[in-house]
């Protein structure tokens, strides 16, 4: 009896609370591995999510957080009320969709030709040439830009003019800039983008490529039937995380491009964030504008998660 | 004789059409480098007017001499590679050791840690809240602030993980405990030296992003002296303000020559900036490229 309890202790270190102490202190050096990492995460991450009530407070930095005053969804409304609100909405909307719709298709196209491609010189040096634009900052990416575009020198303007165009005011013009924004998104990112589809397309099967061969399947029809099947769960990943992104779009580059003339279609959520709070210092205010933002942008993700879900077994959790 | 796989016309066509299109990709983003490269040792005279457009013309390297000149540039070089090796170090410090933690199985609490990191990607406090913490641990105009705040990403702590779990046997550490190996030795004289590419698939992740990094450089810092690299681009490349020791003061006579106004010394030096600030960076990448794909598609296993 004693020697059968000994032996069930012995193969089952059992179970609770002593257990989970023993765990615990057996690997205690562990938790000083995570320590730091989770110093930081609590420091500047939820130290400011605590920080987001100031949403719904007139902040006073003499006061404190805790000190200042609650006034509810004050600053809440004077954004939905104010004139810029559906422009700041529209932009930030339109940005992103544009961006989405010529930004997400490229690189999987892109990695489906590489694919069909054999290894070689070739394949290799179109794969380092267009990846490497990832690797510009996003200020030299703005420089370029001007650079290209401008008026008396750029070389896009002098191409275009060679082609027979008729160059538009391209930073100038509020009808121009997203265009911009994007086209010049694409150049430098469709490349990297192509990675992770080409690591999902490296998965497909050999042997259904061969089999689909004797079949007498064309080379297109096997890219419509076995390669793409094989990435949509890749795609539809990507498509969710990117849709729970959509106001999310990276103030960093705007707000390099951003001008007075162009300012009515460049002006977006996180620019006017950025606008508002560091420099004009309306703190409370910029915060409520930054808190919608999330909001709507984890809402989103929510509901594009839970269609992918229902529709087919893709989702991210 | 016949091949062994009968390509038909239309797979024929079809390849040349991907050839064609993947040619197109080439040129059109190739062009714009070489054009930058050819344009940094051009005179500016012809680059402005269209006339260089591929190959340098009139060849001059006036536009590097006064990058090297420009004290600005300097600094803010010297400034940026402080700032990516010890803000990559600090990095490399709280990712590896948290992502081995939380790559052992037998690590207590483990979910719930890895719970707190995924929370945040998809809240956060904002831009506001987020410079108040800065602003109140005092870090305002120090490089601190450039560093601390971005200690580690959700991202590279997961692809890390992802790499520990897979390549480092379980029975490698049961093993080390039965000889009565602490987790610290274990750690750093067992996993670390396993694990070259994961340690430098990081450090070239967070040392782009530094290098690369200019936001909040603009929102924390105030000093110019203590401006990275990317802020003077900034400067100089986006509000188009040359600074004072470029702008004529200490203009070579050979300059003044090559340069009829203004205009051309700002196109001469853009140009040969863009090169410089770039280069570090595009020139070691391709022999690198293998690491950065690795990274990416660790990540992608498993997200």
């Amino acid at each position: 009896m004693k020697a059968s309890q000994e032996l069930t202790l012995r193969t089952q270190p059992g179970t609770g609370k002593a257990s989970g102490r023993r765990r615990i202190l057996r690997n205690w050096e562990l938790y000083l591995f995570i320590a730091p990492c989770m110093l930081y995460f609590i420091v500047f991450q939820y130290v400011p999510m605590y920080g987001v009530q100031i949403a719904f407070k007139n902040f006073l930095p003499s006061k404190g957080i805790a000190g200042s005053k609650w006034v509810g969804f004050d600053h809440f409304e004077r954004f939905f009320n104010s004139y810029y609100f559906w422009d700041l909405l529209w932009n930030t909307f339109s940005l992103s969709l544009y961006e989405l719709a010529i930004g997400f298709p490229l690189p999987i196209i892109l990695a489906l030709a590489f694919n069909e491609v054999k290894n070689g010189l070739f394949k290799r040096s179109v794969q380092t040439v267009t990846y490497a634009p990832h690797f510009i900052s996003i200020v030299v990416m703005a420089g370029m830009i001007i650079t290209f575009l401008s008026p008396s020198s750029g070389i896009l303007i002098r191409i275009i003019e060679w082609v027979g165009l008729q160059p538009a005011h391209f930073l100038e013009d509020p009808r121009w800039f997203k265009t911009v924004y994007v086209l010049s998104g694409v150049w430098q990112s469709a490349g990297w983008g192509t990675i992770i589809y080409l690591a999902a397309l490296s998965a497909v099967d050999p042997q259904l490529h061969e089999a689909a061969i004797v079949d007498g399947a064309s080379r297109l029809k096997r890219v419509l039937h076995i390669n793409i099947p094989t990435i949509v769960p890749t795609i539809s990943i990507l498509l969710i995380l990117n849709v729970g992104n959509i106001l999310g779009v990276g103030y960093e580059k705007v707000l390099l491009l951003q001008n007075s003339l162009n300012i009515e279609s460049s002006d977006v959520i996180s620019t006017f964030v950025y606008r508002s709070g560091l420099l004009s210092n309306q703190l409370s205010f910029s915060t409520a504008v930054g808190l919608f933002n999330s909001v709507v942008n984890a809402i989103l993700l929510l509901t594009v998660n839970r269609i992918a879900q229902k529709t087919s077994d893709n989702s991210i959790w | 004789m016949v091949s062994a796989i009968k390509e038909s016309k239309g797979d024929k066509l079809f390849l040349v059409l991907i050839y064609l299109f993947l040619t197109a990709a080439l040129i059109v983003v190739l062009y714009p480098l070489i054009y930058m490269l050819s344009a940094s040792v051009s005179t500016p005279k012809y680059v402005n007017s269209g006339e260089m457009w591929l190959l340098p013309k009139g060849l001059t390297l006036e536009g590097y001499k006064l990058v090297f000149g420009n004290a600005k540039i300097w600094t803010g070089y010297r400034n940026t590679i402080v700032y990516t090796i010890i803000g990559t170090l600090i990095n490399l410090a709280v990712t590896l050791p948290a992502a081995y933690a939380l790559s052992r199985s037998d690590f207590y609490g483990r979910r719930l840690f890895m719970i707190v990191i995924l929370i945040t990607m998809f809240f956060s406090g904002g831009l506001v809240p987020t410079y108040l913490v800065v602003k109140n641990l005092g870090l305002i105009n120090s490089m601190w602030a450039l560093i601390l705040p971005v200690s580690a990403s959700v991202w590279n702590i997961i692809v890390a993980r992802t790499f520990f779990q897979s390549t480092i046997p379980k029975e490698l550490q049961e093993a080390a405990h039965i000889d009565g190996c602490t987790n610290m030795r274990l750690f750093v004289r067992i996993v670390l030296p396993l694990s070259a590419p994961i340690i430098a698939v990081m450090a070239l992740f967070y040392g782009v992003g530094h290098w690369n990094s200019y936001f909040s450089a603009l929102i924390y810092l105030n000093e110019e002296s203590k401006f990275p690299l990317q802020m003077v681009l900034r400067q100089i490349l986006v509000l188009q303000q040359m600074g004072a020791e470029t702008n004529g003061a200490v203009l070579s006579g050979e300059a003044a020559s090559l340069a009829a106004s203004k205009a051309e010394i700002a196109s001469l030096v853009k140009y040969a900036v863009i090169i410089v600030s770039t280069l570090p960076i595009i020139a070691v990448y391709p022999f690198l490229q293998r690491y950065f794909v690795q990274g990416v598609m660790i990540g992608s296993v498993k997200g």
